[in-house]
């Protein structure tokens, strides 16, 4: 069920939602968190729709802000998609029209979950402080996507300059499979290793963050090549006893050649971005091994800008 | 950087790397039973789906069916496409079914065991297994012995190189205290005993675990956790379905030993155990076996226990027939069907609370949970009429299905008079965290795999156990013939007198 609310302040769509809660029982107050997107009329349909399939495994209070045409007159047209409609949780449509999509924060504030954390999302380009930004400010945590900017690589390294506890990057999340397969082909005995090389399409965040991930944390030089992609193709570790191999073209099966033993295929599909989103949601605490490993590719970055 | 320990790339403070299982090779004993198509093979599709099995993974078949490879993975496709939690994914599967193989042949079948052997061989050849074999025997406890001494002659028992091997076996864990010392005797003979993995799935499952942390993560709750506050403690394993195809295994068994003697009694461990030094396996299966150890029977067997037999009647609309009427039940028969147990915990935490357990077939409605009821407030400053619909407040965890916690307590009823009655707080997991939560047996198979023992009780819990409820199955075998009571309906009247002669009575689940 959708109840449209054109015209509307904060305090009609809190007490439209209390009387709901009091209609069918229980409700708001089983869920875990607030998750804030902040998107645009373009955007919006994909990224409640990705927000929604998350929150099945986190029941959140979900509120879209929409930014509408900054010249009218200051209104809200909310729209709101009852608990049931769309998975456990409920869904806000927030259509902000005129100088109010400067203030969200007014808006969403009464709105947000007592005591539940606060989660903000921009699937689009996002700001490059999120934590200074006026919805970011009001979030535990920031969830960024670089890839959807012009420059990704740029865009990124921007919005590292201002990290603040609590941020993090979708490039990075996409990255948690092909880490957790390195990991693992090093649970076994593999000998030392001395280097590693990382292939992907060019200018794909995730791939610099994979080097600065491997160069920080095995003390090696890595190597960044290009492909023609999808995403990242391959990377390899050279060890003292040959070379372990994870190469993957079709962005689904990847194959992994270590030295002494047979091929092996093994299923790393890229992520969809309720995919990513429901493993963002898992953690609500800063992520430390972000902040270090982006902290680094800024620093390497750097160095090989400078003129020589 | 060296290779494995510790290795570089895996740091505790990232928590977003799972933990993977390493190359290795499940030998699947029973494969064509129901748990291994409606549980096993669906939990090793959901691993597979979720990136937690190794790219070097085989899982083998073993069973008297005349098939090849591919048929066993047909069969296996239609169980995942069936039962299996995540998405069906032809990627994961068709790199899963890469591994997978089928040996076909009798158990006493001295050929087939080789065949296995080399097949597991192959598979670390081809795949990359590592050497490294966990055997899963879902089989009878009667076939143990002949697997086991099968494996030990064609090898496959010992490991070379610093590989591993590693046997799970299901409950029952024998039907006494003898037959489970003689069980273990033929196990332990050729795995040692941190290879043998007892699954007992109630340890797997979110909410069981869920127990040690609404316990010792908070600061709420313990206080309370004790005789100064608690006045008895229900827990309760309730089934609706009748003995059903299992006849053949259940008559003669009987609730106490399919249920009381595991799930139940684990239960109650978890809950009255005292808090565990680290949250190691170590020290839980030490406080665990403490409790165990503690645990006192009824003085009076005769007014501490009571049991049951269905007889027919209507439940959930239908006509369903008695226990002794069930197909492949002697008419004759003294199994019972239901079994309800005051146990007494000698600590100083438990002295003098009572621990009601109750299981049952064709109850009310199926449902498992642990309720802690309290004491009442020992002093009502409202009149006696104000506080008449006032119960005693009470913790409920919900362990099935509707998986949760309620806390009732009493509340003011709005209106001009001031008068209380019984609310409940509810928080449900199925709202709260629901998809997430993987399958028992995911956990299980994985924790196998890892190597990680803390959900699966130790010989001693086993023992320990059967200590308990020996006596008791002795007294009932004495007794003749368990009292009737109506299907669909929560047992008998000698059940519910168990808790009246203490003034108390069953919580309605």
């Amino acid at each position: 069920m959708t109840l449209y609310l054109p015209r509307t302040t904060t305090s009609q769509i809190s007490e439209a939602l209390t009387a709901e809660r009091h209609s069918v029982g229980g409700g708001a107050l089983n869920m875990v968190l607030t998750l804030i997107v902040v998107t645009d009329e373009a955007d919006h349909y994909d990224a409640v729709r990705a927000a929604t399939e998350a929150g099945r495994e986190h029941p959140s209070r979900i509120l879209a802000l929409i930014r509408r045409d900054p010249d009218a007159e200051p209104a809200i047209d909310a729209e709101i998609r009852r608990p049931g409609t769309a998975g456990p949780g409920e869904a806000l449509l927030l259509r902000l029209y005129g100088p109010l999509g400067d203030h969200p924060g007014s808006v969403v504030t009464p709105l947000l979950v007592p005591d539940a954390p606060v989660v903000a999302w921009w699937p689009g380009i996002g700001p490059a402080n999120p934590s200074a930004d006026p919805v970011g400010r009001l979030a535990h945590r920031r969830i960024t996507d670089a890839l959807r900017a012009a420059d990704p690589v740029a865009d990124l390294l921007n919005r590292i300059r201002n990290y603040q506890p609590g941020d993090t990057d979708l490039t990075w999340t996409r990255l948690t499979p092909w880490r957790s397969l390195l990991a693992s082909t090093m649970d076994q005995p593999c000998g030392w290793v001395n280097g590693a090389e990382v292939t992907a399409e060019p200018r794909y965040p995730s791939a610099d963050l994979l080097v600065a991930w491997l160069a920080d944390q095995l003390e090696v030089r890595v190597e960044r090549t290009t492909s023609n992609g999808p995403g990242i193709t391959g990377a390899r570790l050279v060890t003292e006893q040959g070379d372990i191999n994870l190469q993957r073209y079709d962005g689904r099966v990847a194959t992994l050649t270590r030295p002494n033993q047979p091929d092996q295929t093994v299923a790393l599909a890229r992520r969809r971005p309720a995919e990513a989103l429901a493993e963002e949601l898992r953690r609500l605490d800063a992520d430390e091994i972000y902040e270090r490993t982006a902290k680094f590719m800024a620093a390497m970055l750097d160095r090989t800008e400078e003129p020589v | 950087m060296p290779g494995a320990i510790p290795n570089p790339l895996r740091s505790e403070l990232d928590r977003r790397l799972p933990r993977i299982a390493g190359p290795s090779v499940l030998v699947l004993f029973g494969v064509t039973g129901d748990l291994a198509r409606k549980k096993l093979l669906p939990a090793i599709y959901d691993l597979a789906n979720r990136g937690l099995l190794p790219p070097g993974f085989g899982l083998v078949g073993f069973a008297r069916r005349d098939w090849e490879d591919q048929d066993f993975a047909a069969q296996a496709h239609e169980a995942v496409r069936e039962h299996a939690r995540t998405p069906f994914r032809e990627d994961v599967w068709r790199q899963l079914s890469e591994g997978v193989r089928f040996v076909s042949g009798e158990l006493n079948d001295d050929a087939a065991f080789d065949e296995l052997a080399r097949t597991v061989r192959a598979l670390d050849a081809d795949r990359g297994t590592g050497g490294n074999y966990a055997f899963y025997l879902s089989l009878p406890p009667k076939l143990f012995p002949t697997v086991v001494k099968q494996l030990k002659r064609s090898n496959l028992a010992e490991s070379e190189d610093g590989a591993w091997r590693r046997v799970i076996i299901e409950k029952p864990f024998g039907h006494d205290l003898e037959s489970a010392r003689e069980l273990n005797a033929v196990v332990d003979d050729v795995f040692p005993p941190q290879s043998v993995f007892r699954i007992d799935h109630y340890l797997g499952k979110e909410t069981v675990q869920n127990i040690m942390a609404l316990r010792f993560a908070n600061t709420l709750f313990e206080p309370l956790w004790n005789r100064n506050y608690v006045d008895h403690v229900q827990i309760t394993m309730a089934e609706d379905i009748g003995v059903g195809g299992r006849a053949g295994y259940y008559d003669g068994i009987g609730a106490a030993r399919d249920v009381i003697q595991n799930h139940l009694l684990q239960l109650l461990a978890l809950v009255a155990m005292e808090e565990p030094v680290t949250f190691s396996a170590d020290s839980i299966r030490t406080e665990k076996q403490k409790v165990l150890e503690a645990v006192e029977l009824p003085e009076d067997l005769a007014t501490g226990t009571a049991r049951g037999q269905y007889a027919a009647g209507w439940q959930g609309g239908m006509y369903v027939p008695g226990y002794l009427e069930e197909e492949g039940i002697p008419a004759n028969s003294i199994t019972e069907t239901y079994a309800a147990l005051k146990l007494g915990v000698n600590s100083r935490r438990w002295a003098g609370v009572p621990f009601y357990l109750r299981t049952g077939k064709r109850l009310g409605r199926r449902v498992t949970e642990v309720a802690l009821v309290f004491q009442r407030a020992p002093h009502q400053v409202f009149s006696s009429v104000d506080v008449e619909d006032l119960g005693q407040n009470s913790l409920v965890l919900r362990i099935q299905p509707d998986e949760g916690v309620t806390l009732r307590f009493g509340s003011k009823v709005p209106g001009a008079s001031m008068e209380v009655r019984d609310v409940t707080m509810d928080f449900a997991y199925g709202q709260s965290f629901t998809e997430a939560s993987p399958e028992a047996y995911e956990r299980l198979i994985l924790d196998v795999l890892i190597g990680d023992p803390p959900l699966f009780p130790r010989q001693e819990e086993v023992e320990l156990s059967w200590q308990i409820l020996d006596p008791i199955e002795e007294y009932w075998a004495k007794e003749g013939r368990p009292e009737q009571y109506e299907a669909g309906t929560w047992g008998p009247q000698s059940g519910h007198e168990l808790l009246a002669r203490d003034g108390r009575q069953w919580r309605r689940p």
